[in-house]
């Protein structure tokens, strides 16, 4: 596997007013690798996110994406954020929402053609891109927010709980998306808090409180507390730092 | 039980909604203060103006509480009423002759009132005769406050509509999504410009149409200028709503706005005459858009002006939405720094 780092984040912290959301964060995310941030709700996975894709900014450290400081023009470019709301138009149809953003990131006529034809199959919502989206179901939703994020065929994913409300059946073939994606030099951040959907991740981050508990392979992770599960795992690292 | 539940519940929500609960004190105080101050504005002065005339009839008038200015010619005393420094004028002949500015209503019977008294005592009734320089006789007070009210339920529309679409925006995570794509920050703010723009094009042309045709407002003007101004005045009132969207948190909030930047408009812009209050109350009116709006519906719908007489309210207008847009980039940066 390559090991180019394309994320780096550096010494990170962020505050809201004195509550402290996120301390001192170091961690890097390799070039293809599907990189899974592992917390519950509240631990500043979403934060930590949106700094990665550009749209927030801590108050102290340093967040790189293919060795460019961000918040870059040229680097938003190349990546692509699904965040936790769906941040969908409503009154418009999946084909009107798959459209706008592809105008968006500048796909011109034909590719934008192709393009919208690959990802609405890959999420499979093809019976339903004339409808408007507030016709959608919370899983389509997502679903449609997912091919939004993977028109411009970003370079680096981020996705904000990306299967939240999707079924079992569904979320095993966007995982196989995910690989596939990844295996073509896709890297992708992911976060989430199920702890099955933690083991198909390449590298994990804990993250709780704002604090980076622990990272590695799932694999690693176990080995390193001797826990049988990650959730185990996650409470030993949880626990030692109490 | 459910209902004390629903109760507490609501209870709580206000008391964490601490501008919400401001709102419902301060607003009503605000609005009472600012009717208390338009209303009890002393009684209008008129300011008359004169050729050569005797001291003795100087004094009547300013023992009727007018003011009372000396000119030359004729030709100076049109120019002063052109340039509103009179309200009206009086020659002094076989039978009297009054002139009146004409756009107020109200204006027009005070000088008209005024100059009867003073001549009454003078020389026992003769019927001065009366001619409207702008407006006409028959000029109602809807005539007068019509180009005001066109003006001014646009720019409320406008402001509303686009505040809480803009805010949409903001809480249904699109604008986040938007920040995510290399989209500028000043794309943003003039693609909604723009989006918005072919609306209220729409929108101007039909209320300025509906108004003239169907409310038979007076108009002696030209009714594409009247649509400009609407126009114009319209994207100030968009790039405003779209700006304060970002200091609000729903759409609540949005409405909480317009005893703040609506009613106060309506004060002292022109629908009342300010020329009553105190001036430091009266130079309010310069921040406000609708005192441009309003002034230039007014001159090119009762007093029949063209492009050139409007163009100075209109880049004011211009100047506002620009100052707006920037403002509302620098706002987006919240977001997104870059």
């Amino acid at each position: 596997m390559n090991t180019t780092p394309v994320i780096d984040v550096t010494e990170i912290g962020k505050h809201f007013g004195n509550k402290t959301v996120l301390k001192n964060i170091t961690m890097s995310v390799v070039q293809g690798e599907i990189f899974g941030l592992l917390g519950p709700s509240g631990a500043g996975k979403t934060t930590l996110v949106k700094m990665i894709a550009g749209i927030d900014t801590g108050d102290s450290g340093e967040v790189t994406v293919l060795n460019v400081t961000m918040p870059s023009f040229a680097v938003l470019n190349k990546t692509g954020f699904m965040s936790q709301s769906d941040a969908l138009y409503g009154e418009l149809s999946a084909l009107d929402n798959l459209e706008f953003f592809s105008s968006i990131y500048g796909l011109k006529k034909a590719k934008r053609k192709e393009r919208i034809r690959e990802v609405i199959n890959l999420v499979n919502l093809l019976d339903d891109l004339k409808k408007p989206v507030n016709q959608f179901s919370g899983g389509m939703k997502r679903r449609l927010s997912l091919a939004i994020s993977l028109l411009h065929e970003p370079e680096i994913l981020i996705l904000d709980e990306p299967t939240v409300g999707i079924d079992p059946v569904l979320r095993q073939s966007i995982w196989d998306e995910l690989r596939r994606l990844s295996q073509n030099g896709t890297t992708i951040l992911v976060t989430t808090h199920v702890m099955d959907e933690a083991e198909k991740c390449d590298r994990l981050g804990m993250l709780r409180a704002g604090r980076l508990l622990a990272m590695g392979t799932p694999e690693d992770l176990k080995t390193q507390t001797g826990a049988r599960s990650l959730e185990g795992a996650f409470l030993q690292y949880g626990g030692a730092r109490k | 039980m459910r209902i004390r539940a629903l109760v507490i519940r609501i209870i709580r929500q206000f008391l964490r909604d601490k501008r919400t609960l401001g709102m419902m004190v301060i607003a009503p105080i605000f609005i009472l203060t600012l009717m208390s101050l338009v209303f009890s504005g002393s009684h209008y002065e008129p300011v008359i103006g004169v050729i050569n005339i005797d001291e003795e009839i100087v004094m009547n008038f300013e023992e009727q509480n007018a003011v009372v200015k000396q000119y030359e010619k004729e030709e100076e005393l049109i120019e002063a009423l052109q340039n509103k420094e009179i309200d009206g004028y009086l020659q002094l002949g076989i039978s009297p002759k009054i002139t009146l500015e004409g756009s107020d209503p109200t204006v027009n019977q005070a000088v008209f009132q005024t100059i009867k008294m003073v001549l009454g005592g003078q020389e026992g009734g003769t019927k001065p005769e009366v001619t409207y320089y702008y407006g006409a006789e028959d000029m109602g007070t809807f005539d007068n406050i019509g180009p005001f009210l066109i003006g001014f339920f646009v720019f409320f529309f406008v402001f509303l509509i686009a505040g809480v679409s803009f805010l949409r925006e903001r809480t249904s995570g699109t604008l986040e999504k938007l920040l995510s794509t290399p989209l500028r920050r000043w794309e943003i703010v003039v693609g909604y410009v723009l989006g918005f723009g072919m609306f209220t094009t729409i929108q101007s042309a039909i209320i300025v149409w509906f108004s003239i045709h169907v409310l038979d407002m007076m108009m002696f003007g030209s009714i594409g200028l009247v649509m400009l101004v609407t126009l114009v005045l319209s994207i100030t009132a968009l790039t405003l709503g779209t700006l304060l969207s970002a200091f609000a948190r729903n759409e609540l909030q949005i409405i909480q706005f317009i005893p703040i930047v609506i009613v106060p408009q309506v004060f002292f812009s022109g629908l009342f005459n300010i020329d009553v209050m105190d001036p430091w109350l009266r130079s309010i009116g310069v921040v406000m858009p609708l005192t441009y709006g309003g002034e230039a519906m007014r001159d090119i719908m009762i007093r029949g002006k063209g492009l050139e007489d409007i163009a100075g309210y209109l880049m004011i207008l211009l100047a506002f939405s620009i100052l707006f847009m920037l403002l509302n980039s620098l706002a987006l940066k919240k977001h997104r720094k870059l």
